[in-house]
């Protein structure tokens, strides 16, 4: 889905929120699009509002003031059951159904959306094998029978299966083990390459953030402090995008990865 | 009598029994989940309501079960005696644990599914069906299998209110201080209880998460499901048959033919009942018997129409209903109840039947004779070292303990027993009381070797045994004027003692005995 290619798919225009309860706003100000086929990634710490900005996009949540574009059309003109489900969602820990089989966790989307069973049958089969998990070994499993790993990517394969333009991930990998993460981080790289899907991806971890990103929006206390390409990042005079890549040098040789 | 060999004998009243409770519990406990899970639902999306709802329901579950019963009687629509009104009694207690356990286990839903059923664009109705409800069904089949039990055990004091049910026997028994009648109610009810718990265990391990594993062993787990599914609502369906057949026949019998005979819940009453409705069957009448019902249920019933005749006591309808103080005078007590009946409730008073049923006073005759006591004067010199244990009854209407304790200037060793009264016979007899009022027909008072003392400043007002019949009743049923005018002073005190005794200490079916008498009076 490449119409308009130029138009930006989702676009904050002076966008704030905050929760009813607290008067603090949890983002202020926001502006920024995503282009069609960019994987933008939201980086900061727990609290800054990156979350809160993921969530405005597929009516989760509703601004108190500015505007969420998705399509070109405001989120609040938007039917929110419509606009979940042409959006894939992927959290922490997947939050797959527990009482649902693999293949019907997948299939939730497609089901919701009426297809007919041969050709949901064929989408899961598809998917589980884009995913890298055999069809005929893991459809009739459920959650509880898989690794942390394996139940993350039947959250990206549920995210994909009515073929979503907009992916939205918030941290998806953060629960797992390094050696995990970084085989599920490589491998999502090429899959939304491969796919040429938009993305909008939520995470502390800058090594995942310059990793997966077109794009890195650095967020602290609700704003955006820049938005730049991973090569411009990395030379950035910006004093927190200093101390977010000072973490990548600390301790080398010693083995220890950084954990969140 | 063995045990087993009681059972097979009643095994058709036993088996009647069993189905007026396994209907009671599953029509109230299937009531109690089409009320208790949506309201459960409405909780969770409401929950300013929260707080208000389970304090309610929870405020309802702490009444005690007779309590209860007796707030229900003179309700209209959802009062009254027999099966209704047990079920709302028992709706009302199974509600909190359904309700209590569908909030529970639709707030206890991990956040992290509900928030991707959300965003993948599933409807409110969607989550609710496909997500929460299959999820929290565990806890709340817990809910139901807690207030089926509940259920199961309340359902025995629904006998108080004429609604049946195996509690019936658990009430005879205690009254007749029959084991096996105490056994026959008590083991299937325990049994029933816990059939209910472990099919419903099995349904909630179903449902848990922790049971989802891989395909093959599903099937066997399905079948399973399937076959668990088609014997409850077998059972169901079987119990709500019968529920509806007992009411249909109820309510298919042309009004002019049948006749509502009740009883209070004491074996003489139950006895002069049963020879009031065989008579009329003995002509062609058609009679629903309603015995056993407690306190001054009989008379609510009456007034509400549910019962069409019961034999009552003058001195009873005198002060207990009337709220006359005690006269000693039978012919005054007699005159003033009959005209005030009439006036009053439309209820006409039968001929006395020939004897009386006061309260006697009781001591252990081997005492009596031992400090040779004749009358309650002298025996008040000993009651301080003596230990009293009367029946709830006594205790608190106006002629009981405290008008008597007063006109004979009683005191005792400790404040008395208050206890079933059938039992107070045993507590005198093996010493564990020294001095109880029991009743002057009592078949026991001979056989336990107990010695009535003497009413010698003619306390009690004078209780002759009369039939209480409604006046719209004599006028539909000529039947019912010839058994009346038949039974006018037929039954001596000898008379009524020995029926008791029959009952009540020989064990002998209660309906067999009064066939005997029937056909020795040749009536």
């Amino acid at each position: 889905m490449s119409e308009a290619s130029n138009k930006p798919l989702v676009e904050f225009r002076d966008v704030s929120f905050s929760h009813a309860s607290s008067a603090a706003p949890i983002i202020s100000h926001l502006t920024f699009s995503v282009a069609p086929g960019e994987t933008l990634v939201l980086l900061g710490e727990s609290g800054c509002g990156k979350t809160t900005t993921l969530k405005l996009i597929n009516c989760l949540l509703m601004p108190n003031a500015g505007e969420v574009l998705v399509e070109g059309k405001p989120t609040t003109a938007w039917d929110p059951i419509r606009l979940r489900r042409r959006t894939g969602y992927v959290i922490q820990e997947g939050g797959l159904f527990p009482h649902f089989s693999i293949a019907k966790n997948v299939a939730l989307v497609p089901a919701l959306e009426g297809w007919e069973q041969a050709r949901i049958k064929n989408r899961v089969d598809e998917l589980l094998s884009l995913v890298g998990l055999e069809p005929n070994a893991f459809a009739d499993r459920y959650p509880a029978e898989l690794s942390g790993g394996q139940r993350q990517r039947i959250g990206v394969a549920r995210a994909l299966a009515a073929d979503p333009s907009l992916l939205l991930l918030d941290e998806p990998f953060g629960a797992l083990d390094p050696l995990t993460r970084a085989s599920l981080q490589r491998e999502f790289a090429e899959l939304s390459k491969r796919l040429n899907k938009t993305a909008v991806f939520v995470t502390h971890d800058v090594r995942e953030a310059l990793l997966l990103g077109s794009r890195i929006g650095l967020m602290q206390a609700g704003k955006l402090l820049l938005l730049e390409t991973p090569e411009e990042f990395l030379k950035s005079k910006s004093e927190q995008a200093i101390a977010y890549l000072e973490t990548l040098r600390v301790p080398a040789g010693s083995g220890k990865e950084e954990t969140q | 009598m063995s045990f087993i060999s009681f059972l097979k004998q009643n095994w058709p009243e036993l088996s009647t029994l069993l189905r007026q409770h396994l209907s009671l519990v599953l029509i109230s406990t299937l009531v109690a989940v089409a009320i208790g899970i949506p309201t459960g639902i409405l909780l969770t999306r409401r929950k300013s309501l929260r707080g208000p709802v389970l304090g309610i329901a929870n405020i309802m579950q702490t009444i005690p079960s007779l309590a209860l019963f007796g707030f229900l009687i003179p309700l209209p629509f959802i009062g009254g005696i027999g099966a209704r009104t047990a079920i709302v009694a028992l709706v009302v207690y199974a509600l909190l644990p359904i309700i209590r356990n569908t909030v529970t286990g639709i707030t206890g839903v991990d956040p992290n599914v509900r928030e991707a059923a959300v965003a993948m664009g599933m409807t409110g109705r969607q989550i609710l069906w496909q997500v929460e409800l299959p999820l929290a069904m565990p806890v709340i089949i817990t809910g139901v299998r807690v207030a089926m039990v509940i259920a199961i055990g309340v359902a025995t004091i629904a006998a108080a209110v004429g609604a049946g049910g195996l509690g019936v026997y658990i009430f005879r028994g205690l009254r007749q201080y029959d084991n096996n009648l105490l056994l026959a109610g008590a083991v299937p009810a325990a049994l029933m209880a816990l059939i209910a718990d472990f099919g419903l265990g099995l349904l909630e391990r179903y449902f848990s998460v922790a049971h989802k594993r891989r395909a093959g062993t599903t099937s066997a787990r399905k079948k399973f499901m399937v076959a668990a599914t088609a014997a409850t609502l077998a059972a169901v369906i079987t119990g709500i048959y019968v529920g509806s057949r007992e009411s249909r026949s109820r309510n298919a019998q042309p009004q002019s033919a049948r006749v509502v005979v009740g009883s209070k819940d004491f074996t003489e009453s139950a006895i002069l009942a049963e020879i009031v409705a065989q008579l009329l069957e003995a002509r062609g009448v058609r009679v629903e018997r309603n015995y056993e019902l407690g306190g001054n249920l009989p008379h609510d019933a009456m007034l509400a129409g549910r019962v069409d005749i019961y034999p009552e006591y003058t001195g009873t309808s005198y002060t207990a209903i009337l709220n006359h103080q005690p006269i000693s005078d039978p012919r005054a007590v007699y005159d003033q109840v009959k005209t005030e009946y009439a006036h009053k409730f439309s209820v006409a008073v039968s001929e006395p039947l020939g004897f009386e049923n006061t309260f006697a006073i009781l001591i252990r005759g081997a005492e009596a004779r031992k400090l040779k006591l004749k009358t309650i004067s002298e025996a008040a010199l000993h009651t301080p070292n003596w230990r009293a244990g009367f029946g709830q009854d006594f205790m608190s209407r106006a002629d009981g303990y405290p008008g008597f304790s007063k006109a004979y200037g009683l005191r005792f060793a400790e404040q008395p027993r208050e206890m079933d009264l059938s039992l107070t016979y045993i507590a005198l007899a093996s010493g564990q009381v020294d001095l109880i009022a029991g009743n002057s027909t009592e078949g026991r008072i001979a056989a336990l070797d107990l010695f009535q003392l003497e009413d010698d400043r003619h306390y009690f007002p004078p209780y002759e045994a009369v039939y209480l019949v409604r006046q719209e009743t004599i006028a539909r049923v000529e039947q019912l004027r010839e058994v009346l005018a038949k039974l006018a002073h037929a039954i001596s005190t000898e008379e009524m003692r020995q029926l008791n005794y029959e009952v009540d200490a020989n064990k002998r079916n209660q309906a067999e005995v009064v066939r005997e008498w029937v056909k020795k009076k040749g009536f």
